[in-house]
């Protein structure tokens, strides 16, 4: 089901949490609402599931105005970041609920054949007498997906869905959600603000600041082309060069990059640290080594500019390096802002 | 323990501070709780069973019984469906004035019970607000059943309410918003879902309040008129004995209240010891933390 949401608009008390978003995610697509805490993005998913009235504007469901619809009858599978799992009902007497309570009758038989169909599909198999008490995190997680796909809803919604959960188990739960949507081919919606997560997971990433959408586009776009100094910052690591653009080029230290399309003046350099080289003679920004940080796929340098900057540098564990050694910072490849 | 194994004792953890505290708290319950208890059951028998017996029999007595169970059938239940109602109110909704309703349920907790007896007198009593026109219809309130259980209702109206709402803040809306999302009724929300993660706090505040509406002495002395086989509830009943120096049928009286409130106490511990344990059916609500307003 192709979901739009058109100019929305949500206010708590004097806090404008949402600011006329516009939104719109095809049938079948998995989307990600990324952004700090504050970004709006938690509200967004809970006004599409029906848990929060939108102050303005209109949320479509395929052609239907949904805005009105209350959450009972919206037909959307919210999953909680604290799994909100009935914690006196077994795992199938939670998956069996939403089934239990529908307006469509279904047998016991029918409804024992599909819990036990949902907890192959989320590899649960025989915990079904379990209570939520007895089983992991990630299992949890699991049983809370199962529930909310029994009722068959239009569209999942899922607040944060691994946010609680160690890394490892986040991984898995990733990959594992990933394969579970190309099966079942279902419209979702999830929030998270981690990046890791929505590059790794979603067809498309929609960026959120301030309760507006900043950017939003395929990860690869989104990537390559971040086109806001806050979409860059919040994607990755980030360092920041103050440089002067004249005539398409923008000059920073003793080196220039390629500029088009950046009007002359000042200017930022948005650069990662792995498209930073360390040089000891050469074209560059003259700095020094602060830092060195060995990790296992590399080496990060922490350097002064002799301008005051502190840069990152992630270099090949053979470049030798050590703290107070002086030499120059390369820029292989950057972005540039006009400073505002 | 600790010296034997010469593993240094914990802060505060010397043998002899030990001994001596819990000697003291033991001393000082069976001084101030065991003994009176068990003097009530000495004397209500010291006549020997027949007299007992005649005590508890004699009408105005059994009458004072039975006005204290109905007015406990009548008080407990609608200040349980109240208290559901505003812990559910506080807990899941927000709106104004929520936090002064918090502070005004707490005050009979606060004020003495004959405080809000005299503040009856002066709504319902002749001279009061609603007297005469509540006289005019012939309508009944003051010394007669509905003042008592207006009185009791007063003084016990908190009991549920403060015992569900630190439980109902700590499970958050998470669980009825689940169960609304997939489909379910407001009812049907209330009773699968709310009501079994609140029934241990429910039914331990219901105990409680029972029990205080059967004890209730100040507020009931006040509206209820002592008038002897008529209005007089259990505890008033026992006061008005012991002033008549009728000593073994006030402590039989006594011991009838006292065992009320022995059986609530033992009622409540083994309901929730049979719950507890049946299936080891856990609940979640200690380990699950309030969800962070993320947006």
């Amino acid at each position: 089901m192709k979901i739009r949401l058109d100019t929305v608009v949500k206010t708590f008390d004097t806090f404008r949490a949402v600011h006329g978003v516009s939104l719109e995610i095809e049938s079948g697509e998995l989307v990600a609402l990324l952004g700090p805490s504050g970004s709006g993005k938690t509200t967004i998913l809970r006004m599409v599931a029906g848990l929060e009235y939108a102050d303005g504007g209109k949320i479509y469901f395929g052609d239907e105005d949904a805005t009105d619809i209350p959450v009972r009858d919206r037909g959307v599978g919210f999953v909680f970041q604290h799994y909100a799992l009935f914690p006196h009902m077994t795992v199938a007497e939670n998956i069996a609920f939403g089934m239990k309570v529908s307006k469509v009758k279904r047998s016991k038989a029918e409804i024992a054949a599909r819990v036990a169909d949902l907890l192959r599909l989320v590899k649960l198999d025989g915990l079904g007498e379990r209570f939520p008490g007895q089983i992991s995190g990630g299992q949890r997680q699991r049983v809370a997906l199962a529930r909310a796909l029994a009722v068959d809803p239009k569209v999942l919604l899922l607040d944060e869905p691994f946010g609680a959960l160690d890394a490892n188990v986040r991984r898995d739960l990733r990959r594992w959600l990933r394969e579970i949507h190309e099966e079942l081919a279902i419209t979702t919606l999830f929030v998270t603000h981690d990046q890791e997560e929505a590059l790794d997971l979603a067809d498309r990433v929609v960026i959120l600041k301030d309760g507006k959408i900043v950017q939003q586009g395929t990860p690869e776009e989104v990537c390559r082309e971040p086109n806001s100094p806050f979409v860059m910052g919040f994607l990755g690591d980030t360092n920041r060069l103050p440089a002067n653009v004249s005539g398409g080029r923008a000059v920073v230290g003793n080196a220039a990059l390629p500029a088009p399309g950046v009007a002359d003046g000042k200017a930022e350099i948005f650069v990662r640290p792995s498209d930073l080289d360390w040089t000891e003679h050469g074209d560059g920004v003259p700095a020094k080594i602060l830092r060195v940080i060995d990790r296992p796929d590399g080496r990060r340098l922490l350097a002064a500019t002799d301008q005051g900057e502190t840069l990152e540098l992630d270099v090949a564990p053979e470049i030798q390096a050590k703290a107070g050694d002086e030499g120059f910072v390369t820029v292989r490849r950057g972005r540039i802002f006009a400073a505002g | 323990m600790a010296s034997k194994n010469r593993k240094p004792p914990r802060v505060g953890d010397q043998p002899g501070f030990r001994r001596a505290l819990i000697a003291a708290v033991l001393v000082v319950t069976a001084i101030f709780i065991v003994a009176p208890l068990v003097v009530i059951g000495v004397q209500a028998f010291s006549q020997g069973w027949a007299v007992y017996a005649t005590a508890i029999a004699d009408p105005d007595t059994l009458h004072a019984i039975l006005l204290t169970v109905t007015t406990a059938l009548i008080a407990v239940p609608i200040n349980t469906a109240f208290g559901v109602a505003a812990a559910w109110a506080i807990t899941k909704f927000d709106f104004w004035g929520r936090r002064f309703l918090l502070v005004v349920i707490e005050i009979p907790f606060s004020i003495s019970p004959i405080v809000a007896g005299v503040a009856y007198l002066f709504v319902y009593g002749l001279q009061g607000l609603f007297g005469p026109a509540l006289q005019s219809a012939d309508i009944k309130i003051l010394f007669a059943l509905p003042g008592i259980v207006l009185a009791s209702m007063f003084v016990t109206a908190p009991f549920v309410a403060r015992e569900l709402i630190p439980l109902m803040q700590a499970q958050g809306r998470d669980l009825e918003e689940a169960a609304t999302s997939l489909g379910a009724s407001g009812w049907r929300t209330f009773f699968s879902v709310t009501l079994p993660n609140i029934r241990w706090a429910l039914l331990y505040g219901v105990v409680l309040c029972n029990a205080r509406v059967m004890g209730e002495f100040g507020a009931v002395s006040v509206v209820s008129g002592n008038i002897r086989g008529q209005t007089n509830t259990l505890p008033l009943h026992i006061e008005l004995l012991y002033h008549d120096y009728q000593t073994a049928g006030a402590f039989a009286a006594a011991s009838i209240l006292a065992v009320l409130a022995v059986v609530t106490l033992v009622a409540k511990v083994l309901l929730e010891r049979r719950g507890a344990g049946r299936g080891g059916r856990p609940t979640l609500a200690a380990n699950q933390t309030v969800p962070e307003t993320t947006t």
